[in-house]
C-alpha cells in the first residue's frame, strides 16, 4: 500500500506539480516515461512519489518517447490504469504510437505540455505539437492554469476509461507558462479524488488469461474504413460523457467547466478565440476594451477533439467579428484554430466576419497592446461588415507584414 | 514444471498456434512460433511485430492466436510485452489479478524488428531488466515488404535493395553479431536456435522461457520465399545451416559462459549451404567465387573463435 499524502487544502503548485499529483491520486498502475522540457517535472515528480512510496505502481523510465508510449499501449492493453507526459520532439517521436494506442480503444492518459517543434530548436511553449497530434484519435483536452491541469487530469481519466468511450486522452497545458509557474491550486483529498475517478474496469484484459484476446489485428481495404469510422463515432460519442464529467466535478468542487467556455460573449460584437493561456490574457483585454465602449467576449475551446463543431458555432454566431488566435503555424495554410473554427460558423445564419492571428511562436510574448491592436482591428470589421485588414496576420513578429491577405 | 515434451506430447498438446494462417507453404516462422508455445505450459502473453508473422496470423476477423496477443508496431514488440509485465507486477502487488495464473512475456519479431528498426527498444528493455523472452525469427531479411536487405543479411545475398548485379555481388557487409551483443547486456540467458535441431530448441526456448530476466533467442528461419528453395525442403535448408556452421548452435549464460550445443558429426562446406538457395546463384560466377571463399575462412575463423570462448569459459 502506498504511503498517505498530506495535502493542504491550498497548495502552491505549478502546473507540472499539478499534474504530478493528480496521476499519484489516480494511482496509476503503470507509468512508462521519458523526460523532455518542459514536460520532465512531471515525470520528476513521479519519480520522487515512487522514491518516498506515496506510489504503488510500476514505473518504467524506458529509453525514447517512442517506447514510452509503446510501454503505454502494452501495459494499457494488459489491463490497468496508465498515463504519461512529453513535449515536443518526445511528443513528435511518440505518433506512430499515438494511432496505435487510440485504434486499440486503450485509455491511456498522455499530459502534453505543449512546446514548439524544432527546427530551430526551441524548448519554449507554443501548439505546434498539439496540432502535430490532433487527427490521432484521442480525446484533447486544453487547459490553461496549474488549477486546471489539475482538475483536468483527473476528468481525463474518469472519461478516457468510461466503459462507453475507453478512448485515450491528451491534457494540453502551454510550457513554462502554465507547467513551470506556481499558483495557489486547491486540490481534492486522495479519497475524494480516487472516488471520483473510480476504479479501473477494462475490456478484455489480456492478463484475463480465460479471454484470450488478439489485439492490434491487421486489417486491409475489407475493414479499415469500417474500424476508422467506428473511432470517430466513438470520439464523437463521448461529447456527453465529457459534459456529464464536467458536471460531475461541478457537483463536487463548485469549479464549473464546459466544452466551449464563453467569457462576456452575451453582448459582445468582437470575439476572440484562444485556447491555453492565451484565454486568461485574452480576457483581461477585453475587460480593458469593454472600458473603452468595444463590446468584446472570449471563447476558450477546453474540449479540441471531439471538436465542439455546435457549441463553438452557436457561440460565435451573434457576434460581428471573431479572431481566431493561433499559437502555432501549419506553414503554408491559415492557423489550425482558424480553420476548425471557421467550419464551426459555416453553418450559422449570421456569418461573423472571420480573421486570424499567428502569435507567440517559441514562446515569445502575446503582450496586452498586442490583444488591443487586434480588438481595434475587429472593431473596424465589426462596423464596417466586412474584413479591413488582411485575414492572416502575425502578430509581434519583427520584419515585413506577412500571411494570407 | 515438467520436462520437455517429447514428441508424442507435443503432437497432443493443445495448440496455442494455429495451423490457420497466411505464412508461405514451408515458412519456418511457423514451426518456430509453434514449438516457442509449445516449450512450457505456463500461460503466454505473446507480442508480435510487424513482419510476416504478425501480417498472416492476425487478419480482422480472424486470429490464429490462442493466447492474449498484441500487435503494435514494427520495433516496439519488446516494449509492448515489457509494459505488460509492469502491469502484472503492478497489479500482483496490488491484489487486482484477474485470476491466480502465472504467466510469462514473449515477443517475436523478425531480423528486420530485431537487428535493425526495434535494436534501441530491446536493448532498453534487457537494460532494464524485464522478465520476458524475446524470440528473433532471423530470415535474414525484410521478408514482409518484399526482400529487402537487413542488419541481418550476410555477405552477398542479392535482396532487392542490395541486387546482385553486373557489378555487384550483392550485400556488401557482414551480418550482425547480435547474439553477443544481446549476451553483453548482462543478460541471464541467450542462445541461437534452428528448427531441425527441434530438441535443442527446445530445451533453449523452454530454459529462456523459465529463467528470470530478460532472455533471448535467435531462431534460424529459413524463408521459401526470399532464399529461394523450394517449400518442402525448409527443414534440409536448416540443416544446411547447422552442419557448416553457418548458423553454429549454443547458448550464453549470465553474458560470460558459452556452450556449444550441437557439433556436426561432418561439417559440410559452406558452398554447399549457398549452392541450395538462389540468393546466393550469383556468387557461383567465376568473378565471384573469392566471396565463396570468403565466406567458408568467416564461418572457420567463427567456429574456432566459439570453441575457446567455451574452453575458457569466458
Ligand atoms: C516504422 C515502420 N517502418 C517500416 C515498416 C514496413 N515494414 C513492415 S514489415 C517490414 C519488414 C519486416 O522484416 P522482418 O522484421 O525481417 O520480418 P519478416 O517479414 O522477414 O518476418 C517492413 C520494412 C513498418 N511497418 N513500420
Ligand atoms: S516470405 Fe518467407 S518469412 Fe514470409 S511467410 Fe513466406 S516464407 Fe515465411
Amino acid at each position: 500500500m502506498a504511503e498517505k499524502y498530506e495535502l493542504q487544502e491550498i497548495e502552491v503548485w505549478d502546473g507540472n506539480m499539478a499534474a504530478s499529483h493528480a496521476l499519484r491520486q489516480a494511482q496509476i498502475d503503470v507509468v512508462s516515461a521519458y523526460p523532455i522540457t518542459p514536460s520532465t517535472p512531471i515525470v520528476q515528480n513521479y519519480a520522487s512519489f515512487l522514491a518516498d512510496g506515496y506510489i504503488d505502481g510500476e514505473f518504467i523510465m524506458v529509453e525514447s518517447e517512442h517506447a514510452a508510449m509503446s510501454g503505454c499501449v502494452g501495459a494499457a492493453a494488459a489491463g490497468g490504469r496508465v498515463a504519461t507526459a512529453t513535449s515536443s520532439q518526445g511528443f513528435a517521436l511518440m505518433v506512430e504510437v499515438l494511432y496505435q494506442a487510440s485504434g486499440m480503444r486503450l485509455p491511456i492518459v498522455l499530459n502534453v505540455v505543449n512546446r514548439a517543434l524544432a527546427s530551430p530548436l526551441n524548448v519554449n511553449g507554443d501548439h505546434s505539437d498539439m496540432y502535430l497530434g490532433r487527427d490521432a484519435g484521442w480525446i484533447n483536452l486544453c487547459t490553461y492554469n496549474p488549477q486546471e491541469a489539475y482538475d483536468f487530469n483527473l476528468m481525463a481519466f474518469k472519461i478516457a476509461e468510461d466503459y462507453d468511450v475507453r478512448i485515450p486522452t491528451m491534457v494540453h497545458q502551454d510550457g513554462f507558462i502554465c507547467s513551470h509557474t506556481a499558483q495557489s491550486v486547491r486540490p481534492l483529498k486522495d479519497e475524494v479524488a480516487y472516488k471520483f475517478i473510480g476504479d479501473y474496469k477494462p475490456k478484455n484484459a489480456m492478463l484475463d488469461f480465460d479471454k484470450p484476446a488478439t489485439y492490434g489485428a491487421q486489417t486491409e481495404e475489407d475493414w479499415h474504413f469500417e474500424h476508422k469510422a467506428q473511432l470517430h463515432n466513438a470520439i464523437m460519442n463521448s461529447m456527453p460523457v465529457i459534459e456529464r464529467t464536467f458536471k460531475e466535478f461541478e457537483q463536487l468542487t463548485g469549479r464549473k467547466y464546459s466544452v466551449v467556455e464563453e467569457y462576456m460573449t452575451d453582448d459582445a460584437d468582437i470575439i476572440l478565440v484562444s485556447l491555453g493561456t492565451t484565454v486568461e490574457s485574452s480576457q483581461i483585454a477585453a475587460k480593458k476594451a469593454r472600458e473603452n465602449g468595444i463590446k468584446v467576449g472570449v471563447v476558450s475551446i477546453r474540449v479540441l477533439r471531439p471538436f465542439p463543431y455546435e457549441a463553438l458555432g452557436r457561440a460565435l454566431s451573434k457576434a460581428k467579428a471573431v479572431a481566431f488566435l493561433d499559437r502555432s503555424l501549419p506553414a503554408g495554410a491559415m492557423g489550425m484554430l482558424f480553420n476548425e473554427g471557421v467550419s464551426a460558423i459555416y453553418k450559422t445564419d449570421s456569418r461573423p466576419v472571420v480573421s486570424n492571428y499567428i502569435y507567440g511562436l517559441g514562446g515569445r510574448d502575446l503582450t496586452q497592446n498586442n490583444l488591443q491592436e487586434i480588438i481595434s482591428e475587429l472593431n473596424n470589421d465589426a462596423k464596417n461588415g466586412k474584413i479591413t485588414h488582411a485575414t492572416q496576420q502575425f502578430i509581434g513578429l519583427r520584419g515585413p507584414k506577412l500571411g494570407y491577405n | 514444471m515438467s520436462d520437455i515434451k517429447n514428441l508424442k506430447q507435443y503432437s497432443k498438446a493443445s495448440e496455442r498456434f494455429e495451423g490457420a494462417n497466411l505464412l508461405c507453404p514451408g515458412c519456418a516462422h511457423g514451426i518456430i512460433v509453434r514449438e516457442v508455445l509449445n516449450a512450457t505450459n505456463y500461460p503466454l502473453l505473446v507480442a508480435a511485430s510487424t513482419g510476416c508473422l504478425e501480417v498472416s496470423t492476425a487478419v480482422y476477423p480472424y486470429t490464429s492466436w490462442d493466447v492474449p496477443w498484441i500487435h503494435i508496431g514494427f520495433e516496439n514488440s519488446s516494449t509492448a510485452i515489457a509494459g505488460a509485465e509492469a502491469m502484472y507486477k503492478a497489479l500482483k502487488r496490488k491484489g487486482r489479478l484477474y485470476n491466480d495464473k502465472e504467466p510469462k512475456f514473449v515477443a517475436f519479431g523478425g531480423d528486420g524488428s530485431t537487428y535493425d528498426i526495434g535494436f534501441q527498444f530491446i536493448s532498453g528493455c534487457f537494460e532494464r531488466g524485464h522478465d520476458f523472452t524475446y524470440v528473433c525469427l532471423d530470415n535474414e531479411v525484410y521478408a514482409n515488404t518484399g526482400g529487402q536487405r537487413s542488419g541481418s543479411t550476410p555477405i552477398g545475398a542479392s535482396t532487392t535493395t542490395t541486387p546482385a548485379g553486373r557489378i555487384s555481388y550483392g550485400k556488401k557487409d557482414k551480418k550482425k553479431d547480435l547474439l553477443f551483443i544481446m549476451a553483453a547486456h548482462g543478460s541471464p540467458y541467450v542462445a541461437q536456435v534452428a528448427p531441425n535441431k527441434w530438441k535443442d530448441m527446445s530445451k533453449k526456448i523452454k530454459t529462456a522461457i523459465e529463467t528470470e530476466g530478460p532472455t533471448f533467442i535467435n531462431a534460424m528461419s529459413a524463408c521459401t520465399t526470399e532464399w529461394r528453395f523450394p517449400a518442402n525442403q525448409t527443414i534440409e535448408m536448416s540443416d544446411l545451416a547447422v552442419d557448416s556452421l553457418v548458423f553454429p548452435l549454443y547458448e550464453i549464460i549470465n553474458g560470460r559462459e558459452l556452450r556449444i550445443t550441437y557439433r556436426p558429426k561432418n561439417v559440410i562446406p559452406v558452398r554447399d549451404y549457398l549452392g541450395a538457395q538462389a540468393r546466393f546463384k550469383h556468387l557461383f560466377k567465376k568473378e565471384n567465387e573469392h566471396i565463396i571463399e570468403q565466406w567458408q575462412k568467416n564461418v572457420d575463423e567463427y567456429w574456432e573463435y566459439l570453441q575457446r570462448r567455451e574452453e575458457a569459459k569466458v
